[in-house]
């Protein structure tokens, strides 16, 4: 359904994406993975018709976006990553005005109506698009790439800055257009792509990574490795046994949170789960573990197991890394309590 | 294109630029009109009117055109547009038709002064057409200078002030142009002067010249407009 051979794009000296090449299978949904600045939005760009590439060819559908653009771009509804949507204009409007924007011959009241159904906007309708929330506005760029009922649906981080609840709600949306579109969605979110994708492409630095299912991501990279106890027990004595253990690579106190435990972020050496010799330590010792928590896999992992760099050459960003969970572990917990 | 053109038509009454646009465009008008006409007594001559409402375009019509593309380009919508089966051409002409129709429906109510000339004289109504007809066109040659100005900026007021400036030097030209002695550069200066070309609609005489002339104009700011997203979508 969408090819892309041997893209590349330079912004002056700057390449921005280098000779990629994937595709998408008709029904897939295929998240997009990398960091910022990776060349997601950029490929995106490129996919739609807003830019063009420096070399290499992009396909819709068999039709070359180049070549002939105006029936390629038929074929596609797209998101940007900001919804383009016209602030002073009703819901109701916007969506006429998409309809005429694309030339749709389908009967206009049924198919916006139908829309507008799926997409859960119908009491908003008559709403001016500036006094709609943030989720409502996303879901109205939603509803604007469906118009014309398009082949390939491409969403460009489709959740950020959303509140958790409608996070949920525009991924199960995605998942249900999936049924009947093909669907490519770019995110920096891990978990997010495993809740949605059925594959994964992941680019870093211009430059596809791994093109895997979603299934085969988790394999890859050891989602054990780092681990949130908390654990009852003096803490410097604690802290001086957890570095003094095998298999364990780093260990720090994430804060204490309640009267008689304290919170340690442990990170293990690669290939090793250490949930079970940590409770067997710790039980010997008398301090009873409270709590245990997996805090999983992410893209950064992703990238060190593909690229194959070992953790240890590049000691500062593990640092800063782990400082940057810890603060959000310590807003997780703070939450929590 | 028409699309484009019906949202842009909406978004001038949505906003209260398309009331500020009228609100000056007759103001100004309509005192002009007084004073050239009505208060000169009995030598009144409608050409000054004329003359000195094409002097206002150069305030008045970047208001009509400052945002058509820069407003886009910052709120991104842009992306729609050109990510929509829609050809540039379409786009630009969509925007340039609706400016258009707000400068000609605000130039329509403001002729209506003109009934007032019958009222009091005898003007020469082939001289009043004449007018309206080289002023309508010098608007559009004025509108796709705007559009063009507004494709190069997301700032709404950069837009306006450039296309200001630019519209100053077409139409302050013919008044320089007297004062140089260098022949060559009184050539160069009347292929550029927007006025130069006006006073034949002025006399009443259909001038095909001119009428090229400024469509040409038109036409070539309107491609330079489209040349410019197509260059944004290659750098």
């Amino acid at each position: 359904m969408i090819k892309i051979q041997n893209l590349t794009k330079q912004f002056g000296k700057k390449t921005v994406l280098d000779n990629i090449s994937f595709t998408v299978e008709e029904g897939e949904i295929v998240g997009f993975l990398g960091q910022n600045g990776a060349g997601k939005t950029t490929t995106m760009n490129i996919l739609t018709g807003y830019l063009s590439g420096t070399s290499g060819s992009a396909e819709v559908n068999g039709i070359n976006i180049l070549d002939n653009p105006l029936e390629a771009k038929k074929l596609i509804g797209f998101l940007p990553e900001q919804p383009p949507l016209y602030l002073d204009m009703t819901v109701k409007e916007y969506l006429h005005f998409i309809y005429d924007l694309k030339g749709c011959t389908l009967d206009r009241e049924k198919h916006l109506d139908e829309i507008c159904e799926v997409i859960r906007i119908k009491h908003v309708y008559n709403r001016i698009i500036r006094n709609l929330s943030k989720g409502y506005r996303q879901r109205v760029g939603i509803a604007q790439a469906l118009v014309g009922n398009p082949k390939v649906l491409i969403f460009d981080e489709p959740t950020v800055g959303l509140d958790p609840k409608q996070i949920i709600e525009i991924r199960n949306l995605i998942r249900s257009l999936g049924r009947n579109h093909t669907v490519i969605l770019s995110t920096h979110i891990l978990p997010e792509a495993q809740a949605v994708c059925d594959r994964m492409v992941i680019i870093n630095e211009g430059q596809i990574v791994a093109n895997e299912k979603t299934e085969n991501i988790a394999n890859i990279v050891d989602a054990n490795r780092r681990l949130s106890v908390k654990i009852c027990g003096p803490e410097k004595e604690v802290l001086s046994m957890l570095r003094g253990t095998d298999g364990i690579a780093y260990v720090e106190t994430a804060g204490t949170f309640d009267k008689d435990s304290t919170t340690y972020l442990i990170e293990s050496k690669p290939g090793i789960d250490m949930r079970k010799p940590l409770f067997y330590a710790l039980a010997a010792k008398g301090w009873p573990i409270i709590g245990m928590e997996s805090l999983g896999a992410n893209l950064e992992d992703i990238f060190i197991a593909i690229v194959d760099k070992p953790r240890q050459t590049k000691p500062s960003k593990v640092q800063n890394r782990t400082k940057d969970q810890h603060a959000k572990e310590t807003n997780f917990h703070a939450g929590n309590l | 294109m028409l699309a484009i053109y019906k949202r842009e038509i909406l978004s001038y009454f949505r906003s209260p630029l398309g009331y500020i646009f009228m609100a000056i465009f007759l103001c100004f008008s309509g005192a002009l009109f007084s004073i050239a006409t009505l208060q000169k007594g009995t030598e009144s001559n409608v050409s000054y009117y004329f003359t000195y409402l094409l002097l206002s375009f150069i305030i008045v019509l970047p208001l009509l055109t400052m945002k058509l593309f820069s407003e886009e380009r910052k709120t991104r919508t842009e992306q729609l547009l050109l990510t929509s089966p829609l050809t540039l051409t379409g786009m630009v002409l969509g925007k340039f038709f609706a400016a258009f129709t707000m400068f000609a429906m605000t130039l329509a109510v403001s002729s209506l002064s003109f009934i007032s000339l019958y009222t009091y004289g005898h003007p020469n109504t082939a001289q009043l057409i004449g007018h309206v007809f080289g002023i309508l066109l010098i608007g559009a040659a004025c509108i796709s200078i705007g559009v063009f100005v507004s494709s190069l900026t997301e700032n709404q007021l950069i837009a306006a002030i450039g296309s200001m400036a630019i519209l100053l030097i077409f139409i302050m030209i013919s008044f320089i142009s007297p004062y140089i002695n260098n022949a060559w550069l009184r050539t160069i200066f009347s292929w550029v002067s927007l006025m130069e070309r006006y006073n034949a609609f002025g006399n009443g005489i259909f001038d095909f010249n001119a009428l090229l002339y400024y469509c040409s104009l038109s036409v070539v700011f309107l491609f330079l407009t489209v040349r410019v997203f197509e260059k944004r979508r290659w750098s």
